[in-house]
């Protein structure tokens, strides 16, 4: 049977488990065995204030996609016929829309003469055009809308296995809608928000497409870091002890939430 | 929704809102990529074919999209067996050693893509792999897999294994009792598994960046260089393009799932 997996297994071996490994045994051997690379992570702020940039933007679009999340899950989750599908449709056909074309989409969407710009001024809300997009502003709303999926599916998920006789039973107990939700759904639907959370925060920490041309050169997230290390500057011992880092911060939280869901479930959204 | 209370009506109009968030910025780059200008405002002032001739007429980018098309097609054709194996060794293998296999298989997804893709590029540099088409077509494999083993796996917990058992005891071997009686009965799985193997290569972009060069070059590299130093429209027409291929093959996925019950 591993016989089977081999093929399989020798690709990941090969091209992510080496190749990793040998990018981030440069952090620590320079010619000899070496920290400085950690050390100056910490000591000079254009890199841990990446991080703590990185770590902002990461929790305000996981709190983003949980807000508008939730309530459409729940609306997928309960209602029949087509609407259920319909809602669906609208989250899973983005999600494989390229996600190169849909940080494109926000660009033109976004930009000084883009469509909500013209709305703004055409509808007198503002006088000048806004700078929504080439900063943190335009990358966050475009982050939210590409993560938003991965939110949504593991929610619709969980809600589904709440069976309805649990909320009837609610509702015939002399509950409320509003105190049936709060007391019977929502502890039901926790596993998906915790699954939604995890997967949202961890995809936001990689996040490298949309802040690289959405961002306007002063949102630099880690991944940028790590890639204009290698590109621009080729020092391979920082981005590689930036990499060590971050990759350390994802496997933090795969493990801490992998002691209450199965790993396997939680990635199989997708 | 018997009953239409404000709270209900709030919460439609926030879900329609929402839905319109989600899917705007999608269809948006179609009316554009009609625009007989330069300029992407909304509505284009005039209509045009211009960059879609534009695309079609420029050889960089039909070289890019050949590129594109090759490595989606080898991509599938080696990670659909590949992952299907794989999936069927994890369902039906009793060893405990099986789940870390699993996962193992999970880590391109888990793993920040720039990590992995600086990693390849420095493994490929090596090998002798930068700028050519297998070295592509192996990191997409890779970035594949999870997404045909997963579907596979779903596709055989809902099986019942006893139904191969049959097969074998009538004689067939393993492979053969697989293939006569278990992989018709799972093909909607490993369809949507081939199916998002095929976008997410197409779609790849940041491992294309760092590995692939001259005329080796996917389309996403192309666009994103281009995205770089302006809002060009010929992108509008090619992302008009994509996104309908995307849509075409998700929609008769998941129609084709539908029909079979699954």
């Amino acid at each position: 049977m591993l016989l089977l997996a081999s093929p399989a297994l020798l690709v990941v071996l090969a091209l992510v488990v080496v190749p990793v490994g040998w990018f981030l045994g440069l952090s620590v051997y320079d010619g000899g065995f070496t920290i400085e690379h950690y050390r100056r992570i910490f000591v000079e702020d254009v890199y841990w204030r990446s991080f703590a940039l990185t770590f902002r933007i990461a929790l305000v679009v996981t709190a983003g996609t949980l807000l508008l999340g939730y309530p459409v899950a729940y609306a997928a989750a309960r209602l029949a016929r087509p609407w259920d599908v319909l809602i669906l449709l609208c989250v899973v056909l983005p999600f494989w829309t390229s996600v190169l074309v849909r940080t494109y989409a926000w660009l033109v969407l976004l930009q000084r003469t883009g469509l909500v710009n013209q709305l703004l001024t055409g509808l007198d809300l503002v006088g000048e055009p806004l700078a929504l997009v080439h900063n943190e502003f335009g990358t966050v709303v475009a982050m939210v809308h590409i993560l938003l999926p991965f939110m949504v599916l593991p929610l619709y998920a969980a809600m589904k296995k709440i069976p309805d006789e649990l909320i009837l039973a609610g509702a015939s107990l002399g509950g409320g809608p509003m105190h049936v939700f709060r007391r019977v759904f929502l502890p039901l639907s926790l596993p998906g928000v915790v699954a939604g959370l995890t997967l949202v925060f961890v995809l936001c920490l990689g996040f490298y497409i949309t802040p690289e041309l959405l961002g306007g050169g002063r949102t630099i997230m880690v991944s940028m870091v790590v890639s204009r290390n290698v590109e621009l500057y080729n020092q391979w011992g920082a981005a590689s002890a930036v990499a060590g880092v971050l990759l350390l911060a994802v496997l933090a939280v795969f493990f801490v939430v992998g002691r209450f869901l199965p790993l396997d479930r939680l990635l199989g959204q997708k | 929704m018997r009953r239409l209370s404000p709270g209900r009506l709030a919460l439609g109009v926030f879900v329609v809102l929402v839905l319109a968030y989600l899917m705007i910025p999608v269809l948006i780059i179609v009316p554009m990529s009609f625009s007989g200008t330069r300029f992407l405002t909304f509505p284009p002032p005039s209509w045009s074919l211009r960059w879609y001739f534009e695309y079609f007429g420029s050889r960089n980018w039909m070289q890019a999209t050949q590129v594109s098309l090759i490595v989606g097609a080898a991509t599938v054709l080696i990670a659909t067996p590949m992952g299907v194996a794989a999936a069927y060794a994890i369902v039906h293998s009793r060893l405990r050693l099986m789940r870390a296999v699993h996962l193992l298989l999970m880590l391109p997804l888990m793993v920040p893509i720039i990590i992995v893709a600086v990693g390849i590029f420095f493994v490929y540099v090596k090998l002798g792999l930068i700028a050519t088409i297998p070295g592509l077509v192996l990191a997409n494999v890779m970035l594949g897999l999870p997404y045909v083993v997963t579907s596979v796996v779903a596709g055989l917990r809902g099986f019942d294994p006893t139904q191969e058992m049959v097969a074998r005891s009538l004689g067939m071997n393993r492979l053969r009792s697989f293939l006569a009686v278990t992989l018709p009965q799972i093909r909607p799985s490993v369809l949507a598994g081939a199916v998002f193997a095929f976008i997410s290569a197409i779609d790849e972009t940041i491992v294309g960046l760092f590995v692939s060069g001259g005329q080796y070059q996917p389309l996403t590299k192309r666009m994103f260089t281009a995205l770089r130093d302006e809002i060009d429209p010929t992108i509008a027409a090619i992302s008009t393009l994509m996104t309908a291929v995307s849509f075409l093959l998700v929609l008769s996925t998941m129609s084709g799932r539908r029909r079979r019950g699954a």
